[in-house]
């Protein structure tokens, strides 16, 4: 699914890389904390996966391309295959929770009947179900943040990458989304979370990668958020 | 692509930037009528050089049976065939002369028929009235005294023109206005693009959020694009037809109503070449001008 050959990326007029000769894999159907603290290079890691950013060093492999030799214009059907949920929602403020989730739809060319088909099913699927017509402003964080994983999930995406999604969150919502993560996870999506929630990642017992300078430091299955001596 | 999505992005993007929008299009507007005016001007100096003026610099017009009555030089009768080839020969003899055209009379009243064919002189002129016409083109533009003095007042000839006098004049005159409306034209054009270029920056930063969102959920760079480029198209095209529009004022009014009233011996442009090409090249580049500035602003400003 994920695939890092000794990755490094150096930013220009950065003397220290964000990313040093990373190696790893992430099969189907994993779900993988990233942690690590904030310079670490977890952001990187993430943009070289969306191929926001190209490696400067190393092979990247995502759902089995070499993004170093995807042409700019293959680029869109890539991100069509990733879902991507944000600790600031990114929400349209103007649009309501229907149109936002079909939004995501309509701009890569779907039929409105499609739309009009998947959109409450995914809803539903988040636990937003009659909740449909509020605008953004009109709901809790842990209630915008369902619409952006709906959002992220309509596509049935096989990878979805969430950056510290429950940074905005108390401990009680935040539960919630993990939860809804997780079921994501069971029906076959690959999760790749960036987190600084120490909580959360100990109660899930997943794989855990800490990235620590730009290096990979850990890797550990069933893992937690620190160093257990 | 669903156009009804990329129709109501654009109209709610030409709103949101009313002021900048009007902006662009007054500007689009004024450069676009400068360029059509120059246009017009440049075919109206061609249609008055008309079609010995770029071949030749002097005329000598011989006398015909009604000059034998009514012109002083031509006192002594009209011109007889030899004269004509007296006159001919002579020419050929003079070091100042690079070629020679013979116009017979039947052939100017052809052209003049051809030429005047809006204007109520052409009916009003029969054949016996034109004259033979030596046409003659000299290696030396400024050599005309030559000919002049060689044939002014011999047996045969009414009068000798030194045709660049009776209109260099006013060529240059309009010459120069069109030199005038290309560097304004210039000048708005730049406002223009520089408009266009601030009101798509404007126009990408303010939805930066729904473009953020696009990019990330996999919509094609094109689709991404096309709201702002019709935006900018529709403008430009707007300011286009502002500018046929006023082409067509100015050519109703300026010259139909007004300056065909006052100087009767020109004739004046018709609504033929206003129509095509001039009114399509103005619509066609009003859209396009915009459209391609406002791709290569997108380049820089919307990263996809």
């Amino acid at each position: 699914m994920i695939r890092f050959d000794n990755v490094s990326k150096n930013y220009p007029k950065q003397t220290r890389p964000a990313l040093r000769d990373v190696s790893l894999e992430i099969e189907k159907g994993e779900f993988v904390f990233l942690v690590g603290s904030s310079g670490s290079g977890k952001s990187t890691f993430l943009k070289l996966i969306l191929r926001e950013e190209r490696a400067s060093v190393g092979a990247v492999h995502v759902l089995g391309k070499d993004l170093a030799r995807l042409s700019n214009w293959k680029v869109p059907h890539l991100r069509r295959q990733l879902g991507n949920v944000f600790q600031d929602f990114r929400l349209l403020p103007n649009k309501t929770v229907r149109e936002n989730v079909a939004f995501a739809l309509e701009v890569i060319g779907k039929s409105r009947s499609s739309i009009r088909k998947v959109v409450p099913e995914v809803l539903d699927l988040v636990g937003l179900a009659g909740k449909e017509d509020r605008m953004p402003g009109e709901l809790s964080g842990g209630e915008q943040q369902r619409v952006a994983i709906a959002r992220a999930f309509v596509n049935r995406p096989m990878l979805l990458i969430a950056d510290e999604p429950t940074g905005n969150l108390d401990p009680q919502t935040s539960v919630g989304i993990m939860k809804l993560l997780d079921r994501i996870n069971r029906t076959g999506t690959t999760v790749v979370m960036a987190t600084h929630d120490q909580q959360i990642v100990d109660q899930m017992r997943k794989r855990v990668i800490e990235l620590e300078q730009g290096r990979l430091v850990r890797d550990q299955s069933r893992g937690v958020y620190g160093y257990q001596h | 692509m669903r156009a009804q999505f990329v129709l109501s992005e654009i109209s709610v993007g030409l709103r949101r930037n009313l002021t900048m929008t009007f902006a662009v299009i007054v500007s689009v507007a004024l450069s676009l009528a400068l360029a059509g005016g120059s246009l017009l001007v440049r075919e109206q100096v061609d249609t008055m050089k008309g079609y010995w003026f770029d071949k030749v610099q002097v005329s000598i017009f011989l006398c015909n049976k009604d000059d034998a009555k009514t012109v002083k030089s031509c006192a002594r009768g009209a011109v007889t065939e030899q004269q004509k080839k007296e006159i001919a020969a002579e020419l050929d003899k003079l070091e100042v002369v690079e070629k020679v055209y013979y116009e017979s009379s039947a052939e100017a009243f052809e052209r003049y028929q051809k030429d005047f064919k809006e204007s109520l002189l052409a009916s009003n002129v029969t054949a016996d009235q034109m004259q033979d016409s030596f046409r003659v083109k000299l290696k030396d533009p400024d050599k005309y005294q030559v000919i002049s003095s060689a044939f002014n007042g011999r047996p045969g000839v009414m009068q000798v023109n030194d045709q660049r006098a009776l209109l260099e004049n006013l060529f240059d005159l309009l010459n120069g206005m069109n030199r005038v409306a290309y560097v304004l034209m210039a000048l708005m054009l730049v406002v223009a693009l520089l408009l266009i270029v601030n009101t798509v920056r404007v126009s990408a930063f303010s939805r930066r959020r729904e473009t953020g969102i696009m990019r990330l959920v996999g919509a094609s760079g094109f689709y991404i694009q096309m709201p702002f480029i019709m935006e900018a198209a529709i403008s430009g095209l707007i300011g286009g037809a502002l500018a046929c529009a006023m082409l067509v004022a100015g050519k109703y009014f300026l010259i139909d109503n007004w300056l065909v009233d006052k100087i009767e011996l020109i004739t004046f442009i018709g609504w033929d070449y206003l129509l095509v090409p001039v009114i399509p090249l103005v619509l066609v580049v009003g859209m396009l001008m915009p459209a391609v500035a406002a791709f290569f602003t997108l380049r820089k400003y919307l990263k996809v």
